[in-house]
């Protein structure tokens, strides 16, 4: 079967309008092993779905499928149309200034000069980085660099933001502008997907859990339910702490 | 002993006092290498990014040819030119031979391969850090060649003065098409040549000091330029520069 990701209308009543992202038949190996089966899958429109599981389980390759970053060897992922973004572990930011970056983004979603400069100009200001447009971006702490790759991945109003592990690598305060930055972007209607570790960034964030063990999704749910009591034997495991070296 | 501090002295004196022939000669020795670097770098510059950036068939034996040709021999790519431009080649209605022009060419054949695998080296590196976020953004891997060649120019800069570095010093090349014709084609390699087998040591030894000067003024760009292309986090785009490249 042939990889495709399809582009459904987002009507009423419609199958993609009640799941936003839908994945059948999803398969993709690596190394002659299989690191991703999902016979099905559905992530419900708004909201904040967290994606857990050990290492290994294929978290990072489950965004990369879903976003289009890695082609799958078999099934359809069917995106609801708009623009997606990525923030990724470690942020990569243009070898530019900081107003680069950002205008950069804006000029790839086509976005005209004047209006790219005044949006590029109010973000900054929005965001505290008014003084610092010219500065390059890369001078910036860790912590900074990966709010300006969120900013900057948000400039272009995405209907889906996928997040790897963005704040793993982050002391807990820009850990808590990061899940600022995320609960505003849910709250202005963006679906995010986000992968973690942290347990307590998934209760913190999650409206949805999705627990993937090797490579197939164990358990999918409310947050609050996974967290009050997971109903797989790999929730329980992950909860313990003994889902977190995948065997 | 005596002789060569005389040699030396007047050498000396013939750089500072403005001599209109040594400088003639260091012009149009800028002239031809700086042509040929730019033709180089029109050519070498976009091929590197394209290679760096795409997955062609047989991509990995191009790369292999591009990495053999940068040791090209100089008299080899004369001949070869030479036998192009006399009369009896197929470029000769041209009539370039003997002229600047065809002393360009040769030295654009010779350092093109050097500034494209350099450039290849130095922005597959940059296409590895960046590929997943521009393609996120909603760039194509060939859309993606503007903003490498941007990003990287502090590495596309150092291969083009290692590549200038190479066309300056050069002189199998330049003394086959250009005949090494005073006030016409000599440039400064050649007339170094030259002037030893007459014996007149002191223009020789005068241009082999400026040329030991462009040298190190051109290995003191090179390593501003590394400096400053440095970025504060992340791999730096200088950090493949001609050395790793060359290893490569």
């Amino acid at each position: 079967m042939n990889a495709a990701v399809r582009h459904e209308a987002l009507t009423p009543g419609g199958e993609a309008f009640r799941a936003r992202l839908r994945v059948r038949g999803l398969r993709k190996s690596a190394g002659g092993v299989l690191r991703i089966s999902i016979d099905e899958l559905g992530l419900a429109p708004g909201g904040v779905t967290m994606v857990l599981g050990a290492n290994g389980a294929g978290k990072s390759l489950l965004l990369r499928l879903l976003h289009g970053l890695v082609l799958p060897d078999e099934g359809t992922i069917a995106a609801p149309p708009g623009v997606q973004s990525m923030v990724f572990q470690r942020p990569v930011l243009l070898r530019r200034s900081v107003f680069a970056n950002l205008d950069f983004a804006l000029k790839i979603a086509g976005i005209g000069r004047a209006e790219r400069h005044r949006s590029v100009r109010e973000l900054l200001s929005r965001h505290g980085f008014g003084d610092r447009a010219g500065q390059p971006a890369r001078s910036l702490s860790g912590g900074e660099q990966q709010r300006l790759a969120m900013i900057r991945a948000l400039s272009v109003s995405p209907a889906i933001l996928f997040l790897d592990e963005p704040s793993a690598s982050l002391d807990p305060a820009a850990t808590s502008s990061i899940e600022a930055l995320i609960r505003s972007a849910a709250r202005q209607g963006t679906k995010v997907v986000m992968v973690t570790h942290d347990p307590g960034q998934a209760r913190r964030l999650g409206d949805e859990v999705l627990l993937l063990h090797r490579g197939r999704i164990a358990e999918q749910g409310p947050a609050a339910e996974f967290f009050a009591g997971p109903v797989s034997g790999a929730g329980r495991a992950y909860l313990d702490g003994s889902l977190y070296l995948d065997p | 002993m005596q002789d060569f501090s005389q040699s030396f002295l007047s050498a000396l004196w013939l750089i500072l006092s403005g001599d209109g022939d040594l400088w003639a000669i260091v012009i149009l020795s800028l002239q031809v290498s700086l042509g040929a670097v730019v033709i180089a770098a029109a050519i070498g510059m976009p091929l590197g990014a394209w290679l760096a950036v795409s997955r062609p068939p047989g991509r990995r034996a191009i790369i292999t040819v591009l990495n053999a040709l940068m040791g090209l021999p100089p008299v080899v790519v004369g001949l070869a030119l030479y036998l192009l431009l006399s009369r009896a080649g197929p470029l000769g209605p041209l009539e370039l031979l003997y002229t600047p022009t065809a002393m360009i060419a040769a030295q654009a054949v010779l350092v093109t391969p050097i500034i494209a695998a350099l450039s290849r080296s130095a922005l597959e590196g940059l296409w590895d850090e960046y590929a997943e976020q521009l393609t996120s953004l909603g760039q194509s891997r060939l859309g993606a060649i503007p903003t490498l060649i941007r990003d990287g120019r502090a590495a596309l800069i150092t291969a083009a003065l290692a590549g200038f570095g190479r066309a300056i010093a050069e002189v199998g090349a330049v003394l086959i098409v250009g005949g090494n014709i005073n006030h016409a084609t000599r440039v400064m390699t050649t007339t170094i040549a030259l002037e030893t087998s007459k014996g007149n040591l002191d223009l020789a030894l005068a241009l082999g000091s400026v040329l030991i000067l462009i040298a190190l003024l051109v290995n003191v760009a090179v390593s501003i330029v590394g400096r400053d292309g440095a970025s504060p986090s992340g791999p730096s785009a200088s950090g493949t520069g001609p050395q790793m490249a060359g290893a490569r």
